[in-house]
């Protein structure tokens, strides 16, 4: 997650038993860790993104790890707003209306292809990436994304909100060795062309 | 067995079925458009068609193929007799005008919205509906986009999109897609393209 950095040259020591102490740290860094780990969402969900919206918030993938368990169905008290699915032209003022009515701090995710690009809707009908109409911190794209690629946007995030930057991230696709073939264990019948 | 309900038809209404067409047990009847609400009622009313279930009405446009530019399409069904029909008008002048017919939301209460849908598509207007405005798209939507005249990339948004000026890759200008989207944008800075 990259938070639990400390500063060159301090020596961190645990408090054991009845000691007390205190840390010191700067009031930005302090709400800003209290804001990554409360995050509060709105879930905007318009479509089949939605299904693995609630996959990644039930048990198994477990969003409330990161402290992002609690759905607000009401803009003013959500500091998240996830934009789950395709966003149609009849749609956009209805979802500019929602993100203005968000009480600040408050960050986007948009989650999937569709809610990134438009994905393949190409037509008269389709917005072609949210940050047309508002402004979007992580983008995860993917139809739908994994749940592992929407927990990575929502670290990203919290990065983005611990760093206090407000550039457009987005979730890069997982390198996995096995695919690569760097470390691929061979099965079967020795290769016999090899030395 | 429902090749009868086109003898029927044939019968009763002579020279306003205009063709009829059988194939695979799917019978086709395109008729006069002038007559379409009274054929309509018909079918529902005669103890031989008894056709009692509104399942579809669409439109298609046949734009440059041929002279009455749509095809009003409507699909029934008989409960009763377990016999289906198609019936087809003809429609619509070349320039997309005069496309008009008898709605038949009096006949079946069902077709309410499916005709709603086809005025919203393809600005075939139903004669009586009891309320034809768009269904889908917004009432601030110029055109008809389904129409083969409607340019496939004209976009008419609601709001005012936001200037973003570098979207990281993979998203560019074309939005990661290199075969279209990328005339949206240039569309947009004609002069009135923000209406149109």
């Amino acid at each position: 997650m990259g938070d639990m950095t400390t500063t060159p040259g301090s020596s961190v020591r645990v408090l054991e038993g009845s000691e007390t102490g205190f840390a010191t740290t700067k009031l930005d860094a302090l709400l800003n860790w209290a804001k990554k780990y409360s995050l509060f969402q709105y879930p905007f969900v318009t479509a089949c993104c939605g299904m693995e919206f609630m996959a990644m918030a039930s048990p198994r993938f477990d969003m409330a790890r990161f402290g992002a368990e609690a759905p607000r169905f009401s803009p003013r008290q959500a500091d998240l707003l996830w934009v789950v699915g395709t966003i149609s032209q009849r749609q956009a003022p209805a979802l500019r209306r929602i993100y203005e009515q968000m009480a600040d701090p408050k960050w986007v995710l948009a989650f999937g292809t569709c809610a990134s690009c438009g994905g393949f809707y190409d037509n008269y009908t389709t917005v072609a990436g949210i940050d047309k109409i508002i402004p979007v911190d992580v983008f995860v794209p993917g139809c739908p994304p994994r749940p592992e690629a929407v927990l990575d946007g929502l670290l990203l995030l919290q990065d983005k909100i611990a760093r206090g930057t407000r550039e457009p991230g987005i979730v890069k696709p997982r390198r996995d060795a096995a695919v690569l073939g760097a470390n691929l264990v061979k099965l079967g019948k020795k290769d016999k062309a090899a030395p | 067995m429902s090749k009868r309900v086109l003898e029927i038809l044939g019968e009763r209404f002579g020279h306003d079925v205009l063709e009829t067409h059988s194939q695979f047990g799917d019978d086709t009847a395109v008729v006069n458009p002038a007559r379409w609400l009274e054929i309509a009622t018909f079918l529902r009313d005669d103890s031989r068609c008894a056709m009692n279930m509104f399942v579809d009405i669409t439109a298609v446009d046949y734009l440059g193929r041929q002279t009455p530019r749509f095809e009003v399409v409507m699909h029934l069904r008989s409960l009763e007799r377990g016999h289906r029909v198609r019936l087809k008008a003809r429609v619509g002048d070349e320039d997309g005008q005069n496309a008009e017919i008898d709605s038949v939301v009096s006949v079946w209460k069902g077709a309410n919205w499916f005709e709603r849908e086809a005025f919203d598509m393809f600005g075939v207007v139903f004669r009586g509906h009891p309320d034809l405005r768009r269904l889908l798209m917004y009432p601030e939507f110029v055109g008809y986009p389904l129409r083969k005249d409607y340019p496939a990339d004209k976009i008419q948004p609601l709001v005012e999109f936001r200037n973003v000026p570098g979207k990281l890759p993979p998203f560019g200008p074309d939005e990661g897609m290199s075969f279209g989207r990328q005339t949206h944008d240039y569309r947009r800075d004609e002069p009135g393209g923000e209406a149109n």
